[in-house]
């Protein structure tokens, strides 16, 4: 077993409200950055964890975010990097 | 008859809940402590309103984990009646035993107020008490409390009768401008496929005395009377 830092990302499904996507958006645009055309907030989160190889770790996340770190009913979830410490 | 008030750690309306049926109905009651494994023979369970374990993730999605979801979840399925309020209905809802999700309202903010409900369903265990289409006033307190499940899923519960409250205006008409929270098709509360299972964001055990403002909750806790008793 080795260590493992790995990133996920969650975000609010496309299509379901996101109204805080919404109030920054807007924020954005009153601070000049009329450019902005949508945004998204969700949660990053980091996890320490330890396995076997690159793939088991992102498989252990992977069913981390089935189960518990996203709802699979409004939130999408990407795992960014499952690099080792 | 027996209710079972479960307590997780953040819960706020436990108390609230226990008096309601001790003082307003005199039945019995008991808290059950969100780490025991034992419902302590309760005929029905209640999952009270707060903010379990802070609502961090997700609200309801760690108290959903708690020792004590597994006896709940055995009884639901055995056909136990389950009373799932504000945070309870979301606690529900990460639990599997209802469709959908709460997310966070969309005015962004926390809403405590007093709102309309039409009754859409007055032939469930919970609501037999009510008239189909009668209007009642019961608050609302949250701030995750907007209704969201897949198109198929908000079909379902429609076509089924199994939204059993929406959000209206005082005249009983479904209008986007008392849709507290912009929950899809103003529902505030939904039962599952077997009937007794009852999920809703507005708190009926704040609404017993009309001293207190309103007494249009008790009809519901006198229909799961009638029902458990029967």
């Amino acid at each position: 077993m080795k260590p493992y830092r790995v990133s996920v990302h969650i975000t609010p499904r496309r299509g379901i409200l996101d109204p805080q996507g919404k109030a920054v958006e807007g924020a954005l645009h009153s601070l000049g950055f009329p450019e902005v055309r949508d945004v998204h907030v969700g949660r990053h989160i980091v996890i320490e964890t330890e396995a076997a190889s690159d793939d088991d770790a992102r498989d252990s996340v992977r069913r981390m975010c089935e189960r518990l770190l996203a709802n699979p009913v409004t939130e999408d979830f990407e795992i960014e990097s499952a690099s080792e410490t | 008859m027996k209710f079972g008030v479960v307590t997780f750690p953040g819960s706020n309306c436990d108390y609230d809940a226990y008096r309601a049926v001790v003082d307003t109905f005199g039945e019995q009651a008991a808290y059950i402590w969100h780490k025991d494994h034992d419902l302590q023979d309760s005929d029905v369970v209640i999952l009270p309103g707060g903010f379990s374990y802070g609502d961090y993730l997700r609200p309801g999605a760690i108290a959903r984990f708690s020792p004590v979801m597994r006896e709940v979840i055995a009884h639901a399925n055995r056909g136990g009646p389950v009373l799932a309020i504000c945070n309870g209905f979301q606690i529900a809802c990460e639990a599997g035993l209802l469709p959908g999700a709460l997310l966070r309202n969309d005015s962004l903010r926390f809403v405590s107020s007093a709102v309309n409900l039409r009754v859409e369903n007055a032939a469930t265990m919970f609501s037999s008490g009510y008239s189909e289409g009668q209007v009642i006033t019961v608050p609302i307190a949250h701030g995750d409390g907007r209704f969201t499940a897949d198109e198929e899923v908000v079909s379902e519960l429609e076509s089924a009768g199994r939204v059993v409250f929406r959000y209206v205006s005082p005249a009983g008409d479904v209008d986007p401008s008392f849709n507290p929270n912009g929950s899809v098709n103003s529902i505030a509360g939904i039962i599952n496929e077997a009937g007794n299972v009852l999920g809703m964001m507005p708190h009926p055990e704040r609404a017993l005395d009309d001293r207190l403002g309103s007494s249009d909750g008790r009809a519901l806790f006198e229909s799961l009377l009638a029902k458990v008793e029967a």
